[in-house]
This record gives C-alpha cells, sequence and structure tokens, in this order.
C-alpha cells in the first residue's frame, strides 16, 4: 500500500475532474498563492503543466525553468496562482537560481508552497525540503516519480515521512498524470488551514551556534514583532546574507508580516 | 499596523550583533548548518526508505553511462549521434521540402502572377509583391520548415531521453579550458539546428559572463540553414575534383570539416573573449546526469513544434518578406543602363577579389541577411543577371533554384567561379554575420547594443581574414 499510488479517490463520488479548471495564465484576483519548489530535474514543470493546463517546456536535464513561470487554476471555486520555481539543490548558496526561490518563499509568503521530490533519490532530495520548511509553515510534499520508484525496487513508507517532516505527504507520477487529484486536494486543505503543518525545524548540535541564533533572533524579535521564521533569518544574518541584510537596513523585514499575518505554529 | 516602531539605528543594532557573534563562531560553521541538514536527511530517508532485493538500482543507467561518456567512446558516439541527427534530417527533410516548393513555388507563384496580370496590377507590383515578397516567404517556409520541424524534435527527442547532461559532461572539460561553461555544450548543438534558438538556450547558463560567451560564439554552429548551401558548394566544387564514385562522401567529408572547423572557432573566440573583454573565472556547476527516462515522444512533437519551430520560423518570415522586395528592387531599379545590383557588384568585384569572393556574393550576403536559407537562390539570380546569361531563371530579381547540381554547376563556371571561390564561400558561410533574426534575438536576450554589435562584426572580421589568407596561400602554391 505504502508503495502504490492512492487512486481511492477517483472511485468515491465527491471525486470530479469537473472541480479543476485550468487557467493557462488568466491570475486576476487569486484567492491563494502557491509555490513550487524542489530539486532540478524531479518532475516540477510537468506537475505544473498538469495543474494549469499550461505546456511549459520540459526536459530530462537540469536547469529547465529559468525564468519564473506563472500560471492558475481554479479548484472547487477557489482561484490558485501557481509559481514554479527554478529548481535548486539548497538555498543556502548565491547563486541567483537559489536566491529567486529563497526570496519568494520566505518574502513572497506564498500559501502553500509544494515541494516536489524524486522518489528514487530521496535522501538528496529531502535536503532541500527540509531548508525549504525552515522557510514556511504551510507546505505539501508531492514525492514524484513513484512509478520509476516502484520499477527499481524502491519503496517509500508514506505515513512515517510524513509524521518525520510534519507536513501531508502525496505520493505521486506526474508523468503519468497520477496523484494530482490527491495533490490538489490536499493543497487546498492546507491553504485553507483545515491542515495544520507542524514542520520539522532543524536544531544543529553545536550550542555555541544555537547560543547565537537565539540571541539574534531575540533581537529580530523585539524590532519586527511577529517576523516568521525568526531563527532561519537570524541564522542568514550569520551568514552575512546581503537580501536580509538589506530588508534589515530599509526596514522592509518588517513588512513581510504586515502584508500577510502568520501565525507561528 | 504601520506604527514600525523601530529606527535604522535599533536595526543597525542588529546587523553588528550579528557580525559580533559571527567572529565567536568557527570558521567552519556553515559548513556544520549543512552537516546537520544532511544527517536529518539521511536519517529520515533511513527510517522511510526501503530497497527491494539486492538489485542496485540503475544498474543499466550505470552501464550505459560508462560507455556513453567513456574517454575513448564519448566522443565517437556524441558524433556519431549528432552525425546521425542531421542525415535523418537531411534526408527527411528532401522530400517535404520538395512538395512544398513545388506547392509554393511552381504551382502558387504562376497562379498568383495571373492573379496579379488579371486584375491590371502594374509589373512593378507585381514584381515587388509577389516576385519579391511573396517569393522570398515561400523560399524560406519550403526550405526551412522540414529540417527545423525534423530536427527539433530530435533534439527535444535526445533531451528527454536523458542523454544531453551526458553531452555537457563530455565537453565540459574542453570548455571550461577556454573559461566558459559546460553547458555551452549545448547550446552549441541546439545552434546547429537553429542560431537563434541556441541564442534563447544560452538562458540556462546562469553567469552572465559565461552566458554572453555562449551567446556571441553561437554563431560559429552551422546552422540548418547553412547546410544546403554547404553541401551545394561542397557537391559541385569539392566533390567534383575526385572520381564520381567517391564524389558524395569526398564532399560529405568537406562539409562535416567545416562544421568542425565552426567548433574550433566556438572554442578560439570563447577563449578570446575570455582574455580580452570578458574576463573571469569558469563558474563551477554540478551536473546531476539524470536517469534515462523513455521520452514523452507526442508531448515532445507538441512543445517542439510550437516553442521552436513555429516561433523560429515566424520571426524568419517577417524578416524574409522586406528582403525579397528589396531583392527584387535591387535587380529591377536602374541607374543609367544598369540596375544598382549591377552597379554594386561591379564595383564592389575588386575588393571581393581580394579575399577571393566576388561581388555577387557580398551582395548575396548583404541583402540575404533575413535568412541564410535564401543566399543561394540569391546567388543564382544575381549570376544571371550580372553575366548577361540568358534562358536562364525568371528574370531579374526572381530568385530560383535549380533542380538539378550540373545546372547550378554550370551557371556558377559562367559567372567567373572557381574552386577557389567554391572553397572561400563555404568558409564565408560559416564565417559571416548571424542572419538578422539571430541579431533580434541577441539584443532581446542581452539588452544591449554592444555585445549585439560585436556578435555580428566579429565572425564577418574572421570570415574576411581567414578567406583572405586562404586565397593569398592558394596564389603562392600556384
Amino acid at each position: 500500500m505504502s508503495n502504490t499510488i492512492n487512486n481511492n479517490c477517483e472511485g468515491c463520488p465527491a471525486y470530479s475532474k469537473s472541480n479543476l479548471v485550468r487557467l493557462g495564465v488568466d491570475m486576476e484576483n487569486v484567492d491563494y498563492v502557491i509555490a513550487m519548489a524542489g530539486n532540478p530535474n524531479t518532475g516540477k514543470s510537468t506537475v505544473f503543466n498538469n495543474l494549469t493546463g499550461l505546456r511549459q517546456h520540459t526536459g530530462n536535464w537540469p536547469g529547465k525553468t529559468v525564468i519564473r513561470a506563472e500560471g492558475g487554476f481554479i479548484f472547487n471555486e477557489k482561484k490558485y496562482k501557481i509559481v514554479d520555481l527554478p529548481g535548486t539543490y539548497s538555498l543556502l548558496s548565491t547563486s541567483t537560481d537559489e536566491e529567486v526561490a529563497r526570496n519568494f518563499i520566505l518574502f513572497g509568503q506564498p500559501d502553500v508552497t509544494v515541494i516536489v521530490v524524486d522518489a528514487t533519490r530521496l535522501e538528496r532530495n529531502l535536503n532541500l525540503a527540509l531548508q525549504i520548511l525552515e522557510l514556511t509553515n504551510k507546505a505539501v510534499l508531492c514525492l514524484n516519480m513513484m512509478d520509476e520508484a516502484s520499477r527499481n525496487g524502491v519503496e517509500v513508507d508514506v505515513r512515517a515521512l510524513s509524521k518525520e517532516l510534519g507536513i501531508p505527504v502525496i505520493p505521486a507520477a506526474a508523468r503519468k498524470r497520477q496523484g494530482i487529484q490527491e495533490l490538489l486536494h490536499t493543497i487546498e486543505e492546507v491553504a485553507t488551514g483545515k491542515y495544520v503543518c507542524k514542520p520539522r525545524k532543524i536544531k544543529s548540535n553545536s550550542p555555541k551556534l544555537n547560543h547565537a541564533i537565539e540571541k539574534i533572533a531575540a533581537m529580530l524579535n523585539k524590532e519586527f514583532p511577529g517576523l516568521p521564521h525568526v531563527n532561519w533569518v537570524a541564522l542568514r544574518l550569520l551568514e552575512g546574507d546581503n537580501s536580509i541584510i538589506e530588508a534589515i537596513k530599509s526596514g522592509d523585514l518588517g513588512n513581510i508580516n504586515v502584508q500577510s499575518p502568520q501565525i507561528q505554529v | 499596523m504601520e506604527d514600525i516602531k523601530n529606527t535604522p539605528s535599533d536595526r543597525e543594532a542588529i546587523l553588528s550583533a550579528a557580525n559580533a557573534a559571527r567572529w565567536d563562531l568557527d570558521m567552519d560553521f556553515h559548513d556544520t548548518v549543512i552537516e546537520t541538514i544532511y544527517q536529518e536527511a539521511s536519517q529520515i530517508a533511513r527510517k522511510t526508505v526501503k530497497q527491494k532485493g539486492d538489485k542496485a538500482a540503475y544498474s543499466y543507467d550505470l552501464k550505459i553511462d560508462k560507455i556513453v561518456t567513456s574517454r575513448w567512446l564519448g566522443f565517437p558516439i556524441m558524433f556519431l549521434l549528432l552525425a546521425l541527427v542531421f542525415w535523418i534530417t537531411v534526408a527527411g527533410a528532401n522530400y517535404p521540402s520538395q512538395a512544398l516548393s513545388f506547392l509554393l513555388i511552381d504551382k502558387l507563384h504562376p497562379l498568383l502572377k495571373s492573379a496579379m496580370e488579371f486584375l491590371h496590377a502594374p509589373w512593378w507590383l507585381t514584381g515587388v509583391l509577389i516576385d519579391g515578397a511573396y517569393l522570398s516567404m515561400a523560399w524560406v517556409i519550403a526550405v526551412m520548415l522540414p529540417p527545423m520541424a525534423i530536427f527539433f524534435p530530435l533534439y527535444t527527442l535526445l533531451e528527454d531521453l536523458g542523454y544531453l547532461p551526458r553531452v555537457a559532461f563530455n565537453m565540459d572539460s574542453l570548455f571550461r579550458k577556454v573559461g566558459a561553461h559546460g553547458k555551452q555544450a549545448l547550446t552549441m548543438s541546439m545552434g546547429f539546428g537553429c542560431n537563434a534558438a541556441g541564442v534563447v538556450a544560452a538562458r540556462v547558463i546562469d553567469s552572465p559572463r559565461e552566458r554572453l560567451i555562449a551567446i556571441i560564439t553561437n554563431n560559429f554552429s552551422l546552422c540548418n540553414g547553412r547546410w544546403p548551401t554547404q553541401i551545394l558548394i561542397a557537391s559541385i566544387f569539392i566533390g567534383g575534383l575526385v572520381a564520381a564514385p567517391f564524389a558524395g562522401i569526398v564532399s560529405a567529408a568537406a562539409v562535416v570539416s567545416v562544421a568542425v572547423l565552426g567548433i574550433l572557432f566556438s572554442l578560439l573566440v570563447s577563449w578570446g573573449l575570455n582574455k580580452t573583454v570578458l574576463r573571469g573565472e569558469a563558474s563551477s556547476f554540478s551536473l546531476e546526469l539524470p536517469p534515462y527516462r523513455p521520452p514523452q515522444v507526442w508531448q515532445t512533437l507538441y512543445t517542439s513544434l510550437i516553442d521552436r519551430t513555429l516561433i523560429v520560423l515566424w520571426r524568419a518570415v517577417v524578416f524574409a518578406i522586406p528582403a525579397g522586395i528589396v531583392i527584387w528592387l535591387v535587380a529591377n531599379v536602374k541607374i543609367g543602363d544598369l540596375s544598382i545590383a549591377e552597379h554594386f557588384i561591379q564595383w564592389s568585384n575588386p575588393f571581393a577579389f581580394i579575399f577571393g569572393l566576388n561581388g555577387v556574393i557580398l551582395l548575396a550576403y548583404i541583402i540575404a541577411i533575413p535568412a541564410n536559407e535564401i543566399v543561394i537562390p540569391t546567388i543564382l539570380m544575381l549570376t544571371v543577371l550580372s553575366s548577361k546569361l540568358s534562358g536562364i531563371g525568371d528574370g531579374a530579381g526572381v530568385m530560383f533554384e535549380l533542380d538539378s547540381v550540373a545546372d547550378t554547376a554550370n551557371i556558377l563556371h559562367a559567372g567567373g567561379w572557381t574552386l577557389l571561390t567554391g572553397v572561400n564561400l563555404m568558409l564565408f558561410s560559416l564565417l559571416h554575420n548571424p542572419c538578422s533574426t539571430t541579431i533580434v534575438t541577441i539584443y532581446r536576450e542581452t539588452n544591449s547594443v554592444k555585445w549585439t554589435a560585436l556578435a555580428t562584426f566579429l565572425p564577418i572580421i574572421l570570415g574576411l581574414i581567414v578567406c583572405f589568407f586562404t586565397t593569398q596561400i592558394w596564389y603562392l602554391l600556384q
């Protein structure tokens, strides 16, 4: 069961393909904004095309999505805008791709971040997933390429993974359009707050570093009350991240929560 | 929430606290953080992932990779595959090209002419619209559409299959040595299909410096529009040097040499740019070799047709229409006894001879700038016009192509062409300015007149230098 894609929804009366209206590039007055992140070559663009009905060029090599791609869809009468971020291996370096992805998740404050991972390379993909969970509390893991995983004898315990990460995990095979309905339902649940994520946060085992982070985080909390993900911002400050330094200098960091107030879970 | 009560000085305090704390930390705290993340990821993976059986995943992929990226077989396999793609393109495009040219040029063109006659349109209007604008558009579609509609899907299939990252892997060290990005191998291969598409493909390179190098040097990839010129001229002038049974192989070898020369120029110019105006370190990049996957054939056909073929074709058509008008006008507007074209050809001949070319070639490359595809038809028309041959072609300003290579050879020989002219035309066809579609694309991608100008003029200068030396050495050896 854990390794097969759950197709039970298709038998259930509530299931209806007409729930999904693909809007292509029409993105006026949206209710929710979804970000899509993941390692290169995990099929992000394929998932994106499945949801929006757009035909963004997909290819079997890293780095296809160079510019940020956006599209829209309606699901259960709510309008969603979805932003396909460039694929990256991490969010900690200074390359353009990583900055685009990082800044959008942090400053764009998407309602849900869909993390697309390759089920056959889960360990490597989890590195990025864990980093994303530092930036956002509302995320869904799309465990893509399940068809390839079973072909290669890789079995993933979906429930255990979901428990470890503290976010819903949806197995999928986007190239075969499997798992997309379930992904949509879960996106909706997380966006509306029906499902409350409790994402795993990284705790370093260096007491010195933890102390420094706590100290800076406390100062940030005082200056920018209600700032989400203070620990992460503090870590970035320690690393000398220029975009964060600029945001603090100009005071823009405080505006993040003005635009979209968010309660720390 | 508009009472943001913190002041700039408070905010500075945070920054200085962070700076101070940074000095207290170990130098490698960044690594500590990354290590922590990796540990947690592997912990989670250990708890949730099970590998069934002993079979290591992707043993096939590893075996294939050992062959296609091996030191000895990597390059030959790459060239063989590329040659195969070209062969399928050239051979497969032949029939649809002939069908399109039969329909658009042999059938529709006379029909449109008689329609204009029926409407009592003045002769010059028929000339400008039908012989000029319509005919050049028809040429571009007939010659360009079939090869692009074959090449791009094939290229995309290789991409979908997962082979292209292996090409980048193989070529990486070569490109790094000249200070360029390994992914330039990919944009270069794309350029063999169409330089405009290759320039757009350079978006996959992050570093602006290396992206510029890839954009500027893309023109050295012999594009689809230039292959027919190469093949025709090689069969007339080089294939003719050997006995008939070997003519095909020898001329094919000559064309491939020109393409390889293009790759060498691409590397050489990348190196030169890296040493002069675009100095810097080659940035490293991690390239994951993705698993081989069965390609999604239908989706590939759809996206490569819409994204690449039709967009590129549309741009070419937009530029070909005014070019057709200009071609007709220079051949028909007369100053004194001679047309503008003849004036230019006579005036530029002495200059062109220094480079082993002639005025016809220079003029053809100037007015056929929108598309390399119309260079040969324009050359034939201008040769007939300037050498006053009669009974060939359809009149001044009307581009044409001949069914047989022998007829084309006769015209060119009558126009005073020699083996040297043929060789130089092949070299100049490789080394001249990009077509106007590509120039506009370069401008759109770089947003800079300076780099667009460099990308435009650098190849012409190189082409003239190469032709000059070829000619001078030729005369020395005579």
